[in-house]
């Protein structure tokens, strides 16, 4: 079960980054999750959205580099060791991550884990034989 | 130091006499072009201009001009003005994308050569008893050659290293003594850098001087050279396709290089009209091959922006002096000793699927080139892993370095992030403050 992920490309260089979170706030675009991967000359911006293709078509309106990026999200309680039984599991099925960020809910006491790995379907599987409940585009709208 | 000459009648012929000298060659050296050259004999006839009308250096203005681009379409023997059984010898330029040109020599040609860079060793102090290390490359590059040969000629002991192995060089320049250093400033500097961190200190070696050529130097780097090495650094000019290196050299007064006027006719234009302005003015240098019998270019436009100066100099030549090369008329790079073209980097773009939106930026660090190049990334290349991308900028670093010979560090940007004025792209930003 994939949810969609908005993935921005931006620059290393002030004022990059205000200059997105404007063009949300401006067009009600509300961010659930929020990751940035930087190096030294750039910056992946990875969210996931309350509407995720409004928001690409306003960026892209903008100018900026920006696609949707599948990816999966998991709901994990929020006590110590929780995580890591997720990613145990999918070590177990032999699957590599190649990143995630989590966020907390903002009235249960759940965490939310989102995953990039190359094959959903079978991370997918792995996490709900072993008892997690993964989270849908719909779910997250009404978080 | 006394000043030293490898051919003293030549080198400090009073100027009236080398003028006269430069008249009688050129008018036999048109009649040689025009008899056996068509390529060119369709050009002088098209300007209305016959051998006839040439009767002394005041005729040159007459002839046309030559370009890179005349020697690519003649490409490979469309130059050659004797048979071929009587060429010795092929040199080229390093032509990575169809810029290839090749310079053929008889023995006389290769002979002269030679004497050229003989005259630059012995300006720089050396005599018989030195031992000279050429770590310029060897093969169809002229540096190796061309130093080599003037080293035999002056009867110094020649170490013909050829470039790279600096490990092997440092070796070779403590055991065996090296007193002479022919290769590019860079490297030159390179080699002072890993002395050092070696834990040589200057006065350990036995070196006294450096030829240097074949890519801009600043006045700066020479300081460091010398410094670093303890001598005494020399610059050297030259190109392909008027021999290579030896067109012209310093002397001792490192002000200038005398220009071998015996054997090159030089001229200052204006690069955009084609006009030949005043003596003392800053243009384009452009070179009439008085002796060359096999590769004989009359008025070859060398791209470099210069300033000849004739007046008499102190080491006793009455030969012009050139200074350094203060840019080109055109767009051509020297990259760590590389001619590079922007062309060739856009080529590889469209090759490698990228828009042709990039920005390449030179600079120096330690006295070495660094080499930059920003590409605006395409939102079909676009992914969301940071390995994703730096692998695709590895990628295309490669794809360049294949090309060129020397890889830049390459850096994806974001689409129309790269500056423009007017509209156009700002291809190349040169901070090397080569040029004064």
């Amino acid at each position: 079960m994939a949810i969609k992920q908005l993935t921005v490309f931006v620059r290393n260089h002030q004022g990059a980054l205000v200059e997105i979170t404007e063009l949300f706030a401006s067009n009600g675009i509300d961010m659930r999750a929020l990751s940035i991967a930087d190096t030294q000359d750039f910056g992946i911006l990875r969210a996931i959205v309350n509407n995720t293709d409004e928001a690409i078509r306003i960026l892209r309106n903008a100018g900026h580099l920006v696609q949707s990026t599948d990816v999966i999200a998991v709901k994990i309680s929020d006590t110590p060791g929780k995580l890591s039984g997720a990613l145990h599991a999918l070590n177990l099925a032999g699957i590599n991550v190649e990143y995630l960020y989590a966020f907390l809910a903002r009235t249960q006491r759940h965490a939310y884990v989102v995953l990039r790995v190359a094959d959903n379907d079978a991370a997918t599987r792995a996490l709900e034989d072993a008892g997690f409940h993964m989270v849908s585009d719909e779910d997250i709208k009404k978080l | 130091m006394e000043p030293r000459y490898f051919q003293k009648e030549i080198e400090t012929m009073p100027r009236e006499q080398l003028k006269q000298l430069q008249s009688e060659k050129l008018v036999k050296q048109v009649r040689h072009v025009y008899d056996h050259v068509p390529y060119y004999r369709d050009l002088m006839d098209k300007k209305g201009v016959t051998p006839d009308d040439i009767h002394g250096i005041e005729d040159l203005h007459k002839l046309p001009f030559l370009t890179k681009a005349d020697l690519r379409e003649t490409y490979p023997y469309g130059m050659l003005a004797v048979p071929l059984s009587d060429c010795v010898r092929i040199q080229s330029t390093s032509g990575t994308t169809g810029k290839r040109v090749i310079a053929y020599y008889t023995q006389k040609d290769v002979d002269l050569w030679e004497d050229c860079c003989a005259r630059a060793l012995v300006a720089a102090g050396t005599d018989k008893e030195d031992v000279v290390q050429v770590c310029y490359g060897y093969g169809l590059f002229t540096g190796g050659p061309g130093l080599n040969g003037g080293s035999h000629r002056v009867g110094s002991l020649t170490l013909p290293m050829s470039s790279g192995n600096t490990e092997r060089q440092i070796q070779f320049m403590m055991d065996l003594k090296s007193t002479v250093l022919c290769c590019t400033p860079s490297y030159a500097a390179y080699i002072a850098e890993s002395l050092k961190e070696q834990g040589y200190r200057p006065e350990d070696n036995c070196l006294k001087a450096g030829i240097f050529g074949a890519e801009p130097w600043t006045e700066e780097m020479r300081h460091d050279i010398e410094a670093g090495l303890g001598i005494k650094a020399y610059d050297i000019y030259g190109l392909t396709e008027t021999s290579g290196p030896g067109v012209a050299f310093e002397c001792a007064e490192q002000k200038g290089m005398h220009i071998n006027e015996d054997h090159f006719i030089a001229e200052i234009i204006d690069p955009d009209t084609g006009e030949v302005l005043p003596e003392g003015s800053r243009g384009e240098l452009v070179f009439t091959s008085l002796d060359k019998e096999a590769f004989p270019l009359l008025r070859y436009r060398t791209r470099d922006i210069c300033v000849l100066n004739p007046l008499p100099c102190s080491c006793g030549r009455t030969h012009v002096r050139m200074s350094k090369p203060m840019g080109r008329s055109d767009d051509m790079m020297i990259i760590r000793g590389v001619n590079v073209f922007p062309s060739q980097i856009e080529a590889v773009l469209l090759n490698e699927g990228y828009a042709p939106n990039y920005q390449i930026v030179v600079d120096r660090a330690k006295n070495n080139d660094t080499f930059d190049v920003y590409v605006e990334l395409s939102p079909e290349q676009f992914t969301d892993t940071v390995s994703g991308i730096t692998a695709r900028e590895k990628a295309l670093a490669g794809a360049i370095r294949t090309m060129l010979g020397i890889g830049p560090i390459v850096h994806l940007v974001a689409p129309k992030t790269i500056a423009r004025s007017e509209g156009k792209a700002v291809r190349v930003i040169d901070k090397r403050k080569l040029h004064d």
